[in-house]
């Protein structure tokens, strides 16, 4: 079932055109890769996905991005956006505070006051981000002390914590070594069971390793998207097998 | 081309020796004299009486009265015009606001000081209450863009995570944010706390200037600044060490803070 229903979305910062009439649908239990060279437009996508472009100044949209059917523009709240569609970024950022404060910090944002459901949902969040059995005996101590292949498997934890529908990830694991990405990597393919994920990749093998989906972006235009498989085997368009191919990009 | 330099940098440490050696020099030969437990803890301030009666307890209390006044009015204000500024107002507005806070910083103390006495005086005459709300405003500017400048150096991509979480801006601010910039936002009212100990021509125009231990902030007092600036004049022998002392004094708690200042910016990074 389709969670993301974007169509023929339009966006401009100021003058320029970061996005041309791209229309993607991303459905539960996939993971869906967003490729394509630096400034493509693909992390601009991501972003308008929990309007984290309502930042930007001069950001101008035109389209439509519907989430379950609800325009995340007009029909929802921006702040009920953002809980059901969590976001983990470039650079794993926790918060200077606890590893439990952290992951608190969501549900406390929403709403969460008892000490026993915050417990309960700090350990399941860690858990699912499977970075438990690391810190169960630090969760008092900051999280700024954990490598930084733990703290962006504690920001999974920490968007995991208020019980997203959807996870968007921003190169999740560029700033990460191969072993801490590989960890990522097998993390997602567990979330995704319950989750739709949406994640822009520069790593060509990743997305090969872990998306069912992946949309080829090029100067703000979706050149093409089809299954993963296919896309990287038998592409349609030339574009995207000179790109997938490694001939430029 | 090096030695210019490394003179001109030597300039600002020895003016800090001689300073401080010249305070020791003259100042240390009356705590000796007047016995440091007198001196501290004196309550009476009678250098005219025979035998004369050199108690800084008042001026001490004095000046911390005056000080926590002013604390309790401009660190309030002081750190949250900060966040305004660095935050939430729109930029259009900070253009206008930030030099003005800048200028507030450039007013001659003499300046304040009239217009406390002006403006404070008529209505709560010369008190620890005027002092310290005058002090309170003349701090404003010294916490404002330290405080500002700590929650511009906290990284975006906190306030950007907050967000992501479904968090308001509000909520970013306070609970993120502001915790993250905590030992910055605190070195900058640590510093004004130096200031407010240090003012001197502002607080004697609206303090009252008398040397007693006060009761209510409704009663005039005596910094150990006004003390030293008010007697200075006509002092001679051991009435002119026992201010020399006072400065002494004084110039241990600006150091102590300044101690506090440095340990909580270190802790900032």
């Amino acid at each position: 079932m389709n969670v993301f229903d974007i169509q023929e979305l339009n966006l401009w910062y100021g003058k320029f055109q970061a996005l041309k009439d791209v229309s993607l649908t991303a459905a539960d239990a996939e993971i869906t890769a967003l490729i394509g060279p630096s400034g493509c437009g693909k992390s601009t996508l991501l972003k308008t996905l929990n309007r984290m472009n309502d930042l930007t100044p001069d950001c101008r949209i035109t389209g439509s991005v519907r989430l379950r059917g609800q325009d995340v523009y007009a029909d929802l709240p921006v702040n009920e956006l953002r809980r059901r569609v969590g976001m983990v970024f470039q650079k794993p950022n926790p918060f200077p505070m606890s590893v439990y404060d952290n992951i608190a910090f969501g549900p406390r944002t929403h709403g969460v006051k008892s000490r026993l459901a915050l417990d309960e949902t700090v350990e399941k969040s860690l858990r699912s981000a499977a970075i438990w059995d690391e810190v169960k005996d630090r969760l008092r101590k900051s999280a700024l002390g954990l490598s930084g292949g733990q703290q962006q498997r504690l920001c999974i934890a920490r968007a995991l914590a208020v019980t997203p529908e959807v996870l968007l990830l921003d190169e999740p694991t560029s700033a990460l070594d191969p072993i801490s990405t590989g960890k990522i990597e097998e993390l997602l393919l567990t979330l995704k069971k319950n989750y739709c994920i949406i994640i822009v990749t520069h790593n060509m093998q990743q997305a090969t390793r872990i998306s069912d989906k992946t949309a080829f972006f090029l100067l703000g235009e979706m050149v093409e998207y089809d299954n993963t498989e296919k896309i990287f085997s038998l592409p349609r368009d030339k574009r995207t097998e000179d790109y997938v191919t490694g001939r430029f990009g | 081309m090096r030695a210019v330099f490394f003179l001109t940098a030597l300039v600002s440490v020895l003016a800090v020796l001689l300073i401080s050696l010249f305070l020791l020099v003259n100042g240390l030969p009356a705590l000796a004299k007047i016995g440091p437990l007198e001196f501290l803890l004196g309550r009476e301030w009678s250098p005219s009486d025979v035998p004369p009666l050199f108690g800084i307890l008042p001026m001490i209390a004095g000046s911390f009265y005056v000080t926590a006044t002013a604390l309790a009015v401009g660190a309030p204000i002081g750190l949250l015009a900060a966040v305004f500024l660095a935050r939430v107002c729109p930029p259009a507005l900070y253009r206008l606001l930030k030099p003005g806070v800048n200028l507030l910083a450039g007013i001659p103390s003499v300046v304040y000081g009239y217009f406390g006495m002006a403006v404070l005086v008529p209505h709560l005459r010369g008190s620890i209450l005027s002092a310290g709300i005058l002090l309170g405003v003349m701090i404003l500017p010294t916490m404002t863009t330290l405080a500002e400048s700590a929650l511009r150096s906290v990284p975006e991509s906190y306030y950007e995570g907050s967000l992501a979480l479904g968090a308001g801006h509000y909520r970013s601010v306070f609970r993120v944010l502001i915790p993250a910039a905590r030992s910055g936002m605190l070195a900058a009212v640590v510093l004004g706390v130096g200031r407010a100990v240090g003012e001197t021509m502002a607080v004697i125009m609206v303090a009252g200037n008398q040397p007693r231990l006060p009761h209510s902030i409704f009663q005039g007092v005596r910094t150990m600044t006004a003390n030293i600036v008010i007697e200075m004049g006509y002092a001679a022998e051991l009435h002119r060490e026992a201010l020399i002392a006072t400065g002494v004094v004084l110039f241990v708690f600006i150091l102590l803070i300044n101690l506090c200042f440095s340990a909580l910016n270190r802790g900032n990074t």
